[in-house]
């Protein structure tokens, strides 16, 4: 951010000389100043986790949620401000309705992923309009295949078979990769996505944190839901005693 | 002067008074037409081409008026052409017929069109959908529509079977449609017959001449 | 002889709107418009029962064009949601058209994942706004629907006709089977009011094989929906109507 100052910082819809639209840029940071959320594509479909920042003691539990419905076959989940975050599940919900009226069938979500990223997109052009501060994962079963899209506050999207946003993207990014994306089953991956959620919350600098997880898959005949409780708590399990193993060979080690 | 006239041609409307069907077979859709336009009881086109192009492997079967299906099946035709390019592949059969329907429905005190819409897609094979005056629409094996459809109903039930092969199937058509021909006064001409599977469409004509002969008194 | 008061005096006949004078008519003929000539594609009645524990709903497969039976694996009887099932007689066109947007309205329901679902009450109230708001346009819904479902643990059944008029009865068909039916029902419920589930499904069988004989638009295949405090929703079919025809054998004659 070495140019911050120079004016070029103030207004979306202006370029930098050196060809960057700060603005945009800013958005991104917004971004990373919330909990990380992964997408993970298994065998049989997608798994999506979100670590849940709990910034108050009075805070209710599964409020505020960070993983959406968007149709029946379809999951949103986002890292960045929530209110923004909000108003592209709408978007996107419109887009999915408004297209089952007219083609009745269901969205395919290239096609919504189009819609909804040139929809961002287009925040990032005019001088009166800030850019949306949040990147949303799109994750869907269809026809047999998992698919799933990252969009950024930019209005860039791309394709996936694992993908991580927010606070701790790099470290959970290395750890998407050590997995066999692909192939494992759903039931496996939901433990596997639990345990980088743990992994990466960082737990001197934010103190609580609650787990999101929802699948789209085989085993939720297509439909994108919250995982059932057996498989949360399973997966939660393995998560923990995952941390437990790491901190007593970390140890060990000393 | 007075323009009124018996003469029922002079102020009729175009009318695809019709036999039209499709039906699918192992593989495909086979849709096939008559060649009759009528305007009262005056031939007005007697080569006309009933089946028209939706995409690459959507048709439809026209019956009802002329001018109406004709506006249909060009808005549905490059309604389905911008959806094709949006997706990036071809829209699916369902979808078309969906579109039709969409406006068969919406503006069914105003349009006069019974249509058939049959194709093939990579997620169902080979698929018929019929959608009637009303605007509701159904996906149906064999589907047969307009004026000469009546007749024929009892020999589409009895001779259709599910899984034929395409030569059977285009047998099948020829014979139902060469029927309702030889009995309504509204169809008639040449039989029009296309074959749309995966490789896209085969189309063929049979003269009037060259139909399947039937009893006869 | 009697000669009655008149009814009210100055006003128009009975059947006629006051002329005030000078007044123009409304609207010249060439300026109206006509609505809905009618139904086309039609379905014949949907007869249901209520019993102990739920509600049955039953309704042929046939799309009638006229006379013509043309198309005859046509339901018209679905889920809506775990609380209810609807069926519909009358155009098939309108009925397709309503199960969409019902459809639409509970995938938006279920997106919003706040553990609340539509209750039979609230769609059968619902009905009767839509089809009132049409038949006011001058362009009613050509139909009948059928609410059946479980609300606060009771079996609810209810009507809409295409006016958007409705109530709420143990016993409800459409249609033909209002004549024939509703009769038979009626006695069966009020001969024992706590039916079983199979007692409500015998009388309903008995029901559709008499309407078969006397409905010229009935069909023999048809669909079975059951709506149960616990067993849930299930919908049975196609199934086929029993039938006798032995009195054939002592008719002679005419």
């Amino acid at each position: 951010m070495s140019s911050i100052g120079t004016g070029y910082d103030l207004s979306a819809s202006q370029f930098s000389p050196d060809g960057r639209v700060f603005q945009v840029e800013y958005a991104m940071k917004a971004v990373e100043n919330s909990g990380t959320v992964i997408g993970l594509k298994g065998s049989d479909g997608i798994i999506l986790a979100a670590e849940k920042l709990i910034l108050s003691k009075l805070h209710e539990p599964s409020t505020n949620q960070r993983i959406f419905n968007i149709d029946k076959h379809i999951g949103m989940a986002f890292s960045g401000l929530i209110a923004d975050a909000r108003q592209i599940v709408q978007i996107a919900r419109r887009e999915a309705a408004e297209y089952r009226q007219q083609y009745g069938s269901s969205i395919p979500l290239k096609y919504l992923n189009d819609r909804v990223s040139m929809y961002m997109h287009a925040y990032t052009l005019y001088s009166a309009i800030r850019p949306y501060g949040c990147s949303v994962i799109l994750a869907s079963y269809e026809n047999g295949e998992p698919v799933m899209y990252t969009i950024d506050p930019s209005g860039i999207s791309y394709g996936n078979h694992g993908c991580a946003t927010g606070k701790a993207k790099q470290s959970a990014k290395t750890e998407i990769e050590k997995l066999k994306l692909g192939q494992i089953p759903c039931k496996e991956l939901a433990k596997e996505a639990a345990k980088i959620i743990y992994l990466v919350h960082d737990e001197l600098k934010d103190k609580n944190f609650e787990l999101e997880l929802s699948w789209v898959c085989k085993d939720s005949n297509g439909y994108h839901e919250r995982v059932p409780e057996v498989v949360f708590q399973e997966a939660e399990k393995a998560a923990k005693q995952a941390m437990e193993a790491d901190s007593e060979s970390d140890t060990e080690d000393m | 002067m007075v323009l009124e006239s018996d003469n029922d041609w002079m102020n009729a409307a175009h009318s695809t008074g019709t036999s039209i069907m499709a039906a699918e077979f192992k593989g495909g859709v086979v849709i096939g037409a008559d060649s009759r336009t009528t305007t009262g009881a005056y031939i007005a086109n007697r080569v006309t081409d009933k089946l028209t192009k939706v995409t690459e492997h959507i048709y439809c079967c026209r019956s009802g008026s002329a001018a109406d299906t004709q506006a249909i099946s060009d808005i549905v035709s490059y309604h389905l052409g911008f959806h094709g390019m949006e997706l990036g592949e071809e829209p699916l059969v369902e979808v078309g017929a969906n579109v039709f329907k969409e406006l068969c429905y919406n503006y069914r005190d105003s349009l006069m069109a019974g249509i058939l819409v049959a194709g093939w897609d990579k997620k169902k094979g080979g698929q018929v959908y019929s959608i009637p005056i009303g605007g509701m629409c159904v996906r149906q094996s064999v589907s047969i529509g307009g004026s000469g459809s009546s007749y024929v109903y009892g020999y589409v039930d009895a001779n259709y079977k599910q899984d034929m092969t395409q030569e059977e199937c285009v047998k099948f058509v020829t014979n139902t449609l060469a029927l309702a021909m030889s009995r309504d006064g509204s169809s008639g001409g040449v039989v029009r017959l296309g074959i749309i599977s995966e490789k896209g469409i085969e189309r063929k004509v049979i003269l009037g001449t060259e139909l399947p002969k039937f009893y006869q008194e | 002889m009697m000669n009655p008061p008149a009814f009210w005096q100055n006003g128009p006949a009975p059947g006629n709107f006051y002329s005030f004078p000078n007044m123009q008519p409304q609207m010249k003929p060439e300026e109206s418009r006509q609505h809905s000539q009618g139904p086309v594609t039609t379905s014949t009645s949907i007869l249901a029962l209520a019993y102990d524990k739920g509600v049955i709903v039953a309704g042929d497969l046939l799309a009638s064009y006229g006379s013509l039976a043309r198309y005859t694996n046509c339901p018209r009887i679905f889920k809506v949601n775990n609380n209810i099932i609807l069926g519909a007689s009358g155009d098939y066109a309108d009925f397709q058209y309503v199960k969409e947007f019902v459809e639409q309205k509970i995938i938006t329901e279920e997106c919003l994942d706040d553990g609340l679902f539509l209750k039979p009450k609230s769609l059968y109230c619902w009905l009767t706004r839509i089809l009132y708001q049409r038949r006011s346009k001058m362009d009613p819904l050509w139909n009948n629907f059928v609410v059946a479902g479980i609300q606060d643990g009771q079996p609810f059944l209810g009507t809409v006709d295409k006016l958007g008029t409705a109530y709420t009865d143990k016993v409800i068909c459409t249609g033909y089977g209002s004549y024939i039916a509703t009769p038979l029902l009626r006695d069966a419920a009020d001969k024992k009011p706590q039916l079983t589930l199979d007692e409500a499904r015998a009388h309903i069988e008995k029901s559709l094989e008499v309407l078969y004989y006397r409905d010229a638009r009935s069909f023999p295949k048809y669909q079975l929906g059951i709506i149960d405090v616990d067993q849930g929703v299930s919908i049975e079919g196609p199934l086929e109507i029993s039938q006798n025809w032995n009195v054939a054998y002592s008719i002679k004659g005419y």
